[in-house]
């Protein structure tokens, strides 16, 4: 792979920063269980496609600051988002060239995971009630991971971000 | 790796000996941009709705809380009586006790936290004396408790998050319950009660002061369901809050007013959260 000079950084800053605004927007009470992994989705985008400058360390300090942001135990999401960027690099290059559907299928799998990890942590640390509902976000995280990938290739081709 | 444990490390220090409170908080203010980012095109919402809204329903809203002012204040004439009757018999007894406690109104930042955790957000911190344990109520009862401070918001749990209990009372007859909070929405559970206790439907829970975290005497819940367990050695209450816990935009923090502590006045000086 041919490392050319980083550029763009404040496109992929910024991309993040809406990510986590998405994630604390309130949404009424019957759709607020529904809400898609916008953090971890954008993450993974950046880390496929950018795997030289995203990984482990900013999925670290991401998930620390999803912690805050959620009120959740400090070093929960870092956890999770570890080891979900994790699983992204390693795969990163094959993913790239796969049709959308088996992305999709892919970043499914890894959501499942990092929401398997939250839960068991969650589970570990207090009370939770265990509904199906919880596992909404995984499959809507992959049903929209076509849309987001178009969204940020076009944003990072645009403005060039290596 | 080290990003794994170093995270296991950091959620045991969180988790078992609550050391972190700084480090939250640090990171807490890093963050606000994007609390706020969230939170003004909502407030600002509010405020359009507010500022457009007609002559006609501003002059109703007027007429309704005049009317409702001059209700409170004519019942208040008679609490200042009772007030003083009280003090005056808690002084026969040897055992005042001070009932004002000082109170500042806050703002719910429209800021959604994760929905398995029943938190919200509030604008006042630490450069405000809000303290960690610190009682928030609204006008109909108790929310809950501040459980992370920062220097410009805290974090309250809500009195129905299933990891939060409450010492309560029976405001009729003074039976001491703890009121936990449930996996169900807007529920409050009093598990364990004996099978003759006398805790009926209708019956208002207060906060019964004991274990020195919250004030005595605001209001909790009130009662809709009792019913035994299957072995009939316990029986359960099921409270409802009286607090409007899901529609909140403005709540008011609690500084109970000990007897053996000077009053504090909320300076912009002081970054340390008031301990206790």
């Amino acid at each position: 792979m041919i490392y050319e000079e980083a550029s763009g950084s404040r496109y992929i800053l910024i991309s993040l920063i809406i990510a986590m605004a998405l994630t604390i927007l309130p949404l009424p009470d019957s759709i607020a269980g529904y809400r898609p992994e916008w953090v971890a989705l954008v993450l993974l985008y950046w880390i496929m496609a950018l795997p030289h400058r995203v990984g482990i360390n900013i999925a670290w300090l991401l998930g620390i600051c999803l912690d805050v942001l959620k009120g959740a135990l400090l070093g929960q999401h870092a956890l999770a988002l570890t080891v979900l960027a994790f699983l992204m690099l390693n795969l990163s290059l094959r993913i790239r060239v796969y049709p959308f559907w088996q992305q999709s299928v892919m970043v499914g799998m890894m959501l499942f995971v990092y929401h398997a990890l939250l839960l068991w942590i969650y589970d570990m640390t207090g009370t939770v009630e265990f509904t199906w509902a919880y596992w909404s976000p995984v499959l809507l995280g992959a049903l929209l991971w076509p849309w987001i990938f178009i969204m940020l290739r076009d944003l990072r081709r645009r403005h060039q971000v290596r | 790796m080290m990003g794994i444990v170093f995270a296991i490390v950091l959620m045991t220090m969180d988790h078992r000996f609550n050391q972190l409170e700084k480090v939250r908080a640090s990171i807490t203010v890093l963050l606000s941009p994007v609390q706020y980012l969230v939170h003004l095109p909502l407030a600002g919402i509010d405020w359009l709705s507010d500022t457009f809204s007609t002559h006609k329903t501003l002059l109703e809203e007027n007429q309704r809380l005049n009317k409702e002012w001059h209700q409170l204040r004519a019942q208040l004439l008679k609490y200042s009586a009772l007030e003083a009757e009280n003090m005056r018999l808690r002084e026969l007894l040897d055992s005042s006790i001070k009932i004002h406690d000082r109170v500042l109104i806050a703002e719910v930042l429209h800021v959604e936290i994760d929905p398995l955790k029943r938190q919200i957000i509030i604008n006042k911190g630490s450069r405000h004396q809000a303290f960690i344990g610190q009682t928030i109520i609204d006008a109909l009862g108790v929310v809950g408790q501040v459980i992370h401070v920062s220097p410009l918001t805290s974090t309250v749990m809500l009195i129905t998050n299933p990891d939060h209990a409450i010492p309560v009372q029976v405001a009729r007859n003074g039976i001491r319950s703890i009121a936990v909070g449930s996996q169900e929405d807007y529920r409050l559970e009093l598990p364990y009660l004996a099978t003759n206790s006398d805790v009926k439907n209708g019956d208002l829970l207060i906060t019964s002061g004991l274990g020195g975290r919250f004030p005595y005497g605001y209001p909790v819940a009130e009662v809709y369901r009792v019913e035994q367990d299957d072995v009939a050695t316990f029986s359960n209450a099921y409270a409802r809050p009286t607090a409007r816990l899901d529609r909140h935009r403005e709540v008011l923090m609690v500084w109970p007013d000990k007897p053996d502590k000077k009053p504090d006045q909320p300076t912009d000086k002081t970054t340390k959260p008031a301990s206790q």
